[in-house]
């Protein structure tokens, strides 16, 4: 017998996915599912704070005798009318509405936003193009991003969000590189893995030096309407009829298993996000948009979302409280007003993903930093999400993590080694290889 | 009756992800004979779960200490449930890579020179002092591994001596204890020994090529990243002698039914052990399958056959 690979399509595979191996970082993550592991890795919504007896008496009711011919059924490529009407409706509460040119017409219903991303990408990438991301950026559109063969270059972050002098150094990055960077990826409002959000001066900052750089601007926002503190934050499309394509998702405000987002766009763009759309799911689900919209029509949707955001304030704090009572000098970490993420930077020479063992062992889960860039820096940092645990678990694993940190640098003193070094201002990860966060992170169903 | 057989796969080990997938490809193997199997995680529901569906034996495709250190054997002992596999006291021995390497030299067994060390002795005596102590000892290029635990998690090769303390930080955030051995630059291979009831016999040897020159946890569970030669490409008189150290190595341990021992050929000829696994990977490119393959068997058959053996051992 000779050799074999044990897989006889190596030589027929895409350019794109080589480099898509095993990883031990996610073969880690493979018990933070068990209930002894306190885990502030994935970000799941806490959906059991729904209606659920009200919620399943109506995902019976609409697949039963009255709606099933139709909720069962094929319907359009655009998604559907009643749905769309109410998207426009929730889009208003962050200052996108008629007025701004916000029309139903302009809306394509996607199955979460993260086809809404691939969308975007298939219409706008072409292999080597550059996208700008924040760093660190949202794995999930970072492996869209490679999936499209485009450059990702980071811009950093500070407090405020998106750093605009940054951005403009990032441009000319670029330029004197002969490329054009093609749009700037931004989830600008209660970031993920920042936890921080773009400061209300800043954001004008941003968009004019997108407008003046020609820069397409994809604004992410899934978190908008998860704010603890007064009014949701005005998004950055309520400011530019033009230059902004703006996505938005049920995820986080109902449920994520229902699969189903939305794109904002200009009439133009958006004749090629149906046709695009269409080649890739022919169609969204009748039955989850029918279920959203029933949700939406009939049930007191802006009580639950009322009700979602003192849960995850109260969550919030206990992580704060926790940080602060237990983390050892040297690590700092964001103050995030809404949304799931807190973004922790390790005391120094600690990296986040050499120490991901340690931390599994003491049964607690993180996400390491390396999984938001796309060349796999970032080992300085690491995620926390405090969404799904109850204050008393947060407090629990943040005690546990704190020990992970007491032994690992009690380790580095020892040996006298250290991570490396922080990451450069602006980095750039070419194209053509399988980008290192995909590997390094849970996967990102759980976003 | 039909034989029920529990196969427990999971854990809460660095390794669940393998030993689900090794589990699946045990349960599938074992219907594919007409075998009535399920699979169960080890936890809170198996003891219950072991009282009310009774099985006649457990498979262990736990990977990592679950399965590995003896416990969970000496718990089924205590349910009186037959498994298949070693017994509590061998797997302990196995699992503790340091020990295994003593008692396979104490049985004249070539195994590359080693000093086991916990990350306690790098702080009282000195890290500094220590390292260099074991590079004038051991030489270079060394190898730096858990003492306890597989997939190649938190292993390293190290060729200069600049990156052993980086090495012993990424194993110590694995296991409490480091296992430093010369590294045998050569030909690995993995030889899988079952035990039908004649005697523990060797499969055919396996020989690994990883792409990349590492046979780390990608190239180990990504179809396309080793090249698997099975049987090996020895000269008759090397293989033969891997095959013999393989069965030597599984009877001084004292196992039991079915193991999987690693080897190496040195680039000066010589045979070495690595190391022995009792509760072999079962995936879709897990050593074990490729030599029961190699040797014209089936998988399904052949865990029946064991599963038997270890229904009569009662």
């Amino acid at each position: 017998m000779t050799g074999t690979t044990l897989d006889d399509y190596t030589d027929r595979y895409a350019q794109r996915v080589r480099g898509m191996t095993a990883s031990e970082i996610r073969a880690l993550f493979s018990v933070t599912s068990r209930p002894e592991v306190v885990s502030l890795a994935g970000g799941a919504p806490f959906v059991s704070a729904l209606p659920l007896d009200a919620v399943g008496e109506m995902l019976g009711r609409i697949g039963g005798p009255e709606h099933g011919a139709t909720t069962l059924q094929y319907s359009g490529g655009q998604g559907d009318i009643a749905l769309r009407e109410r998207i426009c409706e929730v889009m208003s509460l962050s200052g996108i509405d008629a007025t701004g040119g916000a029309s139903p017409d302009d809306v394509v219903v996607t199955v979460g936003a993260q086809q809404a991303l691939d969308l975007v990408s298939r219409v706008f990438l072409d292999p080597g193009d550059v996208v700008l991301a924040e760093g660190p950026s949202y794995v999930g559109a970072l492996g869209v991003f490679q999936a499209a063969q485009a450059d990702v270059v980071h811009v950093p972050m500070d407090e405020e969000g998106l750093i605009p002098a940054a951005l403009a150094e990032a441009l000319v990055t670029v330029a004197k590189a002969g490329k054009r960077a093609k749009f700037l990826y931004t989830v600008p409002t209660y970031h993920n893995p920042g936890g921080v959000t773009l400061s209300e001066d800043r954001r004008e900052e941003i968009l004019e030096i997108a407008e003046r750089a020609g820069l397409l601007v994809i604004e992410d926002d899934p978190y908008g309407l998860l704010g603890f503190d007064g009014e949701p934050v005005p998004a950055l499309r309520s400011r530019r009829r033009d230059g902004v394509l703006y996505l938005g998702t049920f995820s986080k405000t109902f449920a994520p298993g229902m699969r189903v987002g939305w794109i904002l766009a200009p009439h133009a763009v958006r004749e090629k996000l149906v046709i695009a759309s269409e080649a890739q799911i022919l169609c969204p689900s009748m039955f989850a948009q029918t279920a959203i919209s029933t949700y939406f029509a009939t049930m007191p949707w802006l009580e639950q979302i009322k009700s979602f955001r003192e849960i995850y304030r109260e969550r919030r704090d206990a992580l704060l409280t926790a940080l602060t009572d237990m983390m050892p000098p040297g690590t700092r970490w964001t103050q995030p007003k809404g949304g799931f993420y807190v973004w922790l930077t390790l005391p120094e020479g600690l990296h986040s993903k050499e120490m991901l063992p340690r931390a599994i062992a003491a049964r607690v889960a993180y996400v390491p930093g390396t999984g938001f860039y796309a060349d796999g820096s970032g080992g300085s940092h690491l995620r926390l999400s405090y969404c799904f645990p109850t204050p008393e678990r947060i407090r629990e694993g943040v005690r546990r993590l704190a020990g992970v940190l007491g032994e690992e640098m009690k380790m580095r003193e020892v040996f006298g080694t250290a991570a490396p070094g922080t990451r450069p201002a602006v980095s750039w990860t070419p194209a053509g290889t399988y980008n290192a966060a995909a590997a390094n992170h849970p996967a990102p169903g759980l976003e | 009756m039909d034989t029920h057989v529990l196969i427990l796969a999971g854990g809460l080990s660095y390794e669940r992800e393998v030993s689900l997938r090794s589990g699946r490809r045990v349960l599938d193997a074992l219907r594919a004979v007409g075998v009535d199997a399920a699979l169960s995680d080890a936890d809170v529901t198996l003891l219950p779960r072991l009282a009310s569906e009774r099985p006649d034996a457990v498979i262990i495709a736990l990977h990592g200490a679950p399965g590995e250190d003896g416990s969970l054997r000496g718990v089924l002992d205590l349910c009186g449930v037959p498994y298949v596999g070693c017994d509590a006291r061998a797997s302990r021995l196995a699992w503790d890579k340091p020990s295994a390497k003593a008692v396979l030299r104490e049985s004249g067994i070539p195994t590359p020179d080693w000093v086991a060390l916990p990350h306690d002795r790098f702080s009282e005596l000195g890290a500094v002092a220590v390292l260099d102590r074991i590079v004038d000892r051991l030489g270079l290029p060394l190898m730096v591994k858990p003492a306890q635990g597989g997939s190649g998690l938190g292993a390293a090769v190290v060729r200069d001596a600049a990156e052993l303390p980086a090495a012993m930080v990424g194993c110590f955030a694995y296991n409490q204890t480091a296992l430093v051995e010369q590294y045998v630059p050569g030909v690995d291979i993995a030889v899988s020994v079952v035990d039908t009831g004649e005697g523990p016999t060797p499969l055919p040897a396996v020989e690994i090529v990883p792409q990349n020159g590492v046979y780390d946890y990608a190239a180990r569970y990504t179809a396309g990243l080793t090249t698997w030669h099975a049987p090996a490409r020895l000269e008759p008189k090397v293989a033969a002698t891997v095959a013999d150290l393989a069965v030597a190595a599984h009877s001084a341990l004292g196992l039991r039914d079915l193991s999987r021992v690693d080897l190496v050929v040195g680039h000066d000829g010589e045979v070495r052990v690595l190391g022995v696994n009792v509760a072999p990977g079962m995936t879709e490119t897990s050593l074990l399958p490729l030599a029961v393959g190699a040797a014209g068997l089936d998988l399904g058959k052949l865990l029946a056959t064991l599963v038997s053996h270890a229904i009569e051992r009662g």
